[in-house]
């Protein structure tokens, strides 16, 4: 019942405000290079939080820490109580984190439709002998059903192999990620001939279909025009209403603004500020590493 | 398993070694420079040091230089030789890269291709020694081996210990030590090897700071090219042979040391290329000569497993001036 | 994509206007391919028939202009059946790699090494002359000219080869690319060299007699003179092999491939386990080269080390790549191609290699992206040239 999963918060999501991901002190260094510098910070579940700062301030770097691309010096990153830091990337997945990249990363001679069944098949357990024989058969449940009357009966009597159970849940889930985003229209377009804004919207939908409980977005709005931001403000929040935790790396302060709840501030990998929009945009440290006044002023 | 025979002979053996490293350091050389600037392995290199030893059996046809010819005549043949082979190798790598793989960089093709293009010209190679010309020419072309007798007599120089040390073992060792370090200050020091080191690091950058970058590949497959003719010279005085096919199992040794040492890298190529030779001979005398290739692959793997860079590391391009 | 032709809701939508891309030479494509696999089951389904009773019926085929792709109209020409098995032979190879090169994007320049130790597995255990089955003969002291039977091993022989390609993986598949070509290259001639050097087990350069044949149906069916029902055995079983290769193709475990061969990281971050998919693809390309392998031994009969040198691994990968990397029709197109050209132009026998290299060098400089492209390796290409063009114009 993937589906279902993101039609409506699942009842054991846990007690909206309550830590979802712990950063805890973590730092990381590149030979002498110090990317990021004891930074700490939570996430809280349900809620969109920004992490912003200027270029270079580490937003990305904490990103990969998060996702295991890279595995921190120091500290830790727990998620839902659960230790990830130095974990495999596609474990940390299946814990249930999803990312998209700021220079998009697609699988561009894969269609649209496939990169986001990629996505779904994060949750699908068919290996190599799952889909050579197709043996293993399942008992599926009525909405799971083939739409083909001959072959319901058939599955009725004798059930589906869980290849193709999984094929047809996960072809029904891409399409509706799809459709969420807003790009269904060319669902069967290789990814490398889609649209910029499509591109982008594709990697939200491949991140969802693997049904994360937390969604990070790296500068999804890089190069968008004013009408496509808000349409990507609606997205955002549209996303935190099913239930979705959004952590938001973004450059324009605008969009920053209106849909976050609360923001951390990074820069040179340090945190600088922590807080809700209204609060760290008075803030006279954020308002330096913006303006670029110097450092120690900011610092004083 | 005959370990004594190696401790017997250790102080020969390691001779022998270097000797053959040295040959395998300069094929090596090829690879490395083609690999650091265009990140593609040259498989049709092979080929091209098997044109380098027939080139020397050419030159002695000509001269008429046999082990019978005296002094001069033999210093002449085998600088004519090695001028001779170093230019005809180094035609044959702008040959190939002019006509296989300049036309694939233009059309950004994957390296893949560059692979099959690469074995398509080595075979094309292959075959022009082993059927081609001896359609034409008859006799010495064709697919049997061939005798390439090197005017310079072998005789030991001097004795350290047990360990005989001969004049063709000196020779070929300071022959190729020679050639590299000139390389490298070539390639460090000179304005057309600041050129290659740009263009290895970052071709963009280069590209926009003015650096001419098809005439830095091309350079690289000239240089590349004399050296595996170099090697071809070294080769034929050390083992008096030459075939067809003789690329393959040298080229595959020679690749081999430029990863050991770290492809991309010049001074990796000799360290990797010496190393190879030594393993590979003390290898021959503790199991038997037929299991020298396994054990060069054995260290190749092990090598990569736990120093997945080779042991200097791959850098054309940060190669200190 | 057999399940994407049920009519779930959006699948009817029009792929693309990709299609209408011009083919070879500036001519419109005919889309050949892009029409059959829209149409419905009960036309592809007579037509896939029809190619394969064509293909069964290839041995007798004696209608005069067609009978000119035979092998033995000349004398001295190459017997057909045979020509056949071996063109069958390779074809199961070349899917075999396309798996591991076209869709994993592995380059494994060692595939030789699988082959080896199909046709050694069931020369070794079948053969009654083998030192190993005189060995295990002996400790249990069973009859003399005892063996392994065919029929068990089939499982042996790809039991091993699984063995190896997950022994060869582990360890070098978190190797880059070209590392991984070097290393693979050496463990095809590792295990050519063991076949050599190993003479207590292998008989050593000797080779190894009387490797067994399938059961029979009547006596002396699998014959060495009766070339024609060995190619139908090979062609039985590449149709199998082609149909467990497609379950494969479509589903989670190709997908997985393909994304990995687009992008490893960004494949794992989506829960993607690239290092299992890959030793599978390593594993499954293991199996075909073995099974092609214990193929080709069980017909010859004999095996002996110097029949899996390292240049024919450089002519498998020739066959998937010039035919179409990642396209099962393309690599089997190369495998034909490579296969039946010399063979039919055996009185230019000695140039064979020759204008063999020329074409190599000639398709891939022409026309990189293989003879018939995966639709997705033609856009690529299309989109790089556009690319290096775009670059060119800035520069």
């Amino acid at each position: 019942m993937p589906e279902q999963t993101m039609e409506s918060p699942t009842p054991e999501a846990g007690t909206v405000g309550d830590a979802l991901l712990v950063v805890d002190d973590v730092t990381l260094r590149f030979g002498g290079v110090v990317a990021l510098n004891e930074v700490a910070f939570e996430i809280r579940r349900g809620e969109i939080l920004g992490l912003i700062g200027p270029n270079g301030a580490g937003k990305t770097t904490c990103f990969n820490v998060m996702t295991g691309v890279y595995t921190p010096t120091s500290g830790e990153i727990r998620f839902d109580g659960t230790r990830i830091s130095g974990g495999k990337p596609h474990r940390i997945n299946a814990l249930g984190i999803a990312r998209t990249f700021q220079n998009i990363r697609l699988f561009p001679e894969m269609t649209a439709m496939e990169n986001v069944m990629v996505g779904a098949d994060a949750r699908h357990k068919t290996s190599v002998p799952g889909a050579l024989f197709r043996l293993a058969r399942v008992r599926p449940k009525p909405h799971e059903l083939p739409d083909n009357q001959i072959k319901a009966g058939f599955a009725k009597v004798f059930g589906i192999s869980r290849h193709a159970l999984e094929e047809r849940a996960g072809r029904r889930k891409s399409m509706e990620m799809l459709r969420f985003v807003g790009i269904a229209d060319r669902a069967h377009e290789l990814a490398r001939n889609l649209p910029y804004g499509y591109q982008r919207r594709l990697e939200i939908a491949r991140a969802l279909a693997t049904e994360p409980k937390l969604l990070c977005l790296d500068e999804p709005a890089a190069g968008f025009n004013p009408a496509e931001k808000a349409d990507l403000m609606n997205l955002i929040r549209k996303i935190r209403d099913r239930g979705l935790t959004v952590l938001l790396i973004e450059h324009d302060m605008k969009l920053v603004m209106g849909v976050t709840d609360r923001l951390v501030v990074l820069e040179f990998g340090q945190k600088i500020a922590e807080g809700v929009p209204a609060e760290v945009a008075r803030n006279p440290k954020v308002i330096a590493a913006y303006l670029g006044e110097p450092d120690d002023a900011a610092q004083a | 398993m005959d370990f004594n025979a190696l401790i017997d002979g250790l102080g020969g053996h390691t001779l022998d070694g270097l000797t053959r490293g040295s040959i395998y350091a300069l094929v090596a050389l090829g690879y490395t420079m083609v690999y650091g600037v265009l990140r593609l392995i040259n498989f049709a290199h092979s080929e091209v040091f098997m044109v380098g030893t027939w080139t020397v059996l050419g030159v002695y046809t000509v001269l008429g230089a046999d082990s019978e010819s005296a002094m001069p005549m033999v210093i002449f043949a085998t600088l004519t030789a090695l001028v001779a082979a170093a230019l005809a190798s180094a035609s044959v790598a702008l040959a190939v890269e002019r006509i296989a793989y300049r036309p694939l960089r233009k059309k950004n093709a994957p390296p893949l291709i560059f692979l099959i293009t690469a074995i398509g010209c080595s075979l094309v190679l292959v075959e022009i020694f082993g059927h081609v010309l001896k359609v034409f020419f008859g006799a010495p072309f064709g697919r049997a081996p061939v005798n390439v007798p090197s005017p310079i007599q072998t005789h030991t120089l001097l004795t350290i210990g047990d360990v005989r040390i001969t004049n063709v073992q000196v020779f070929i060792i300071l022959g190729a030590v020679l050639m590299m370090v000139a390389l490298d200050l070539f390639v460090n020091r000179s304005r057309l090897g600041r050129g290659v080191r740009a263009v290895a690091q970052d071709p963009d950058t280069a590209a926009l700071m003015g650096v001419n970058q098809d005439r830095v590949i091309m350079l690289v497959f000239i240089l590349g090219g004399a050296m595996a003719g170099v090697a071809g010279l070294l080769f034929t005085i050390n083992f008096d042979i030459t075939k067809f096919d003789i690329g393959f199992i040298i080229g595959i040794k020679a690749f081999t040391a430029a990863v050991l040492g770290g492809i991309g890298n010049l001074r990796g190529a000799l360290v990797g290329g010496l190393l190879l030779g030594i393993v590979e001979v003390y290898a021959s005398a503790v199991f038997s000569s037929n299991w020298a290739d396994v054990t060069a692959f054995i260290v190749l793997v092990l090598v990569l497993m736990f120093r997945p860079t080779g042991l200097l590391g791959e850098s054309l391009g940060k190669a200190r001036a | 994509m057999s399940d994407l032709n049920e009519p779930t809701p959006d699948s009817t939508t029009d792929p693309s206007p990709q299609g209408r891309a011009t083919g070879a030479f500036g001519l419109p494509r005919l889309n050949i391919a892009d029409r059959y696999s829209k149409a419905p089951l009960w036309v592809r389904m007579p037509i896939v028939l029809i190619g394969i009773s064509f293909a069964f019926y290839l041995p007798f085929l004696n209608i005069l202009p067609f009978a000119y792709i035979r092998t033995d109209l000349t004398s001295g020409g190459s017997d057909w059946g045979g020509v056949l098995f071996l063109i069958v032979i390779y074809m199961i190879v070349a899917i075999g790699l396309n798996v591991v090169i076209g869709l994993a994007g592995l380059l494994d320049l060692g595939y030789i090494g699988f082959y080896a130790i199909g046709a050694y597995s069931v020369a070794l255990f079948g053969s009654p002359s083998s030192p190993v089955t005189e060995m295990i003969a002996d400790k249990f002291g069973l009859s003399e000219g005892w063996a392994v039977p065919f029929v068990a091993c089939v499982p042996i022989a790809i039991a091993l080869a699984l063995a190896s390609g997950v022994l060869l993986g582990a360890p070098t598949l978190r190797l880059r690319g070209d590392y991984l070509a070097i290393v693979t290259m050496g463990f095809g001639e590792i295990i050519r060299i063991l076949s050599r050097n190993v003479t207590s087990v292998t008989n050593g350069s000797a080779g190894i007699i009387g490797v067994p044949s399938p059961p029979e149906p009547s006596e002396n069916f699998f014959s060495a003179i009766e070339t024609a029902h060995w190619y139908w055995l090979a062609l039985s079983v590449l149709i199998l092999l082609i149909f467990l290769t497609r379950r494969l193709e479509d589903s989670r475990v190709g997908r997985a491939w393909l994304a990995i061969r687009e992008d490893e990281d960004a494949a794992a971050v989506m829960g993607v386990n690239a290092f299992k998919f890959k030793l599978w693809a390593f594993a499954i390309g293991a199996a075909l080269g073995a099974t092609a392998g214990l193929l080709f031994a069980s017909k010859q009969a004999y095996v002996e080390p110097t029949g899996f040198a390292l240049n024919l691994s450089f002519l498998f990968v020739a066959m998937v790549v010039i035919g179409g990397s990642g396209n099962m029709v393309g690599a089997m197109l190369g495998a034909f191609l490579i296969t039946y050209l010399p063979e039919r132009f055996r009185e230019f026998q000695d140039w064979r290699p020759f204008a063999f290299g020329v074409a190599m060098v000639a398709v891939m400089v022409l026309r990189p992206q293989g003879l018939i492209p995966s639709r997705r390796r033609a856009r690529e290409f299309a989109d790089r040239k556009n690319e290096a063009e775009e670059a060119a114009a800035d520069a």
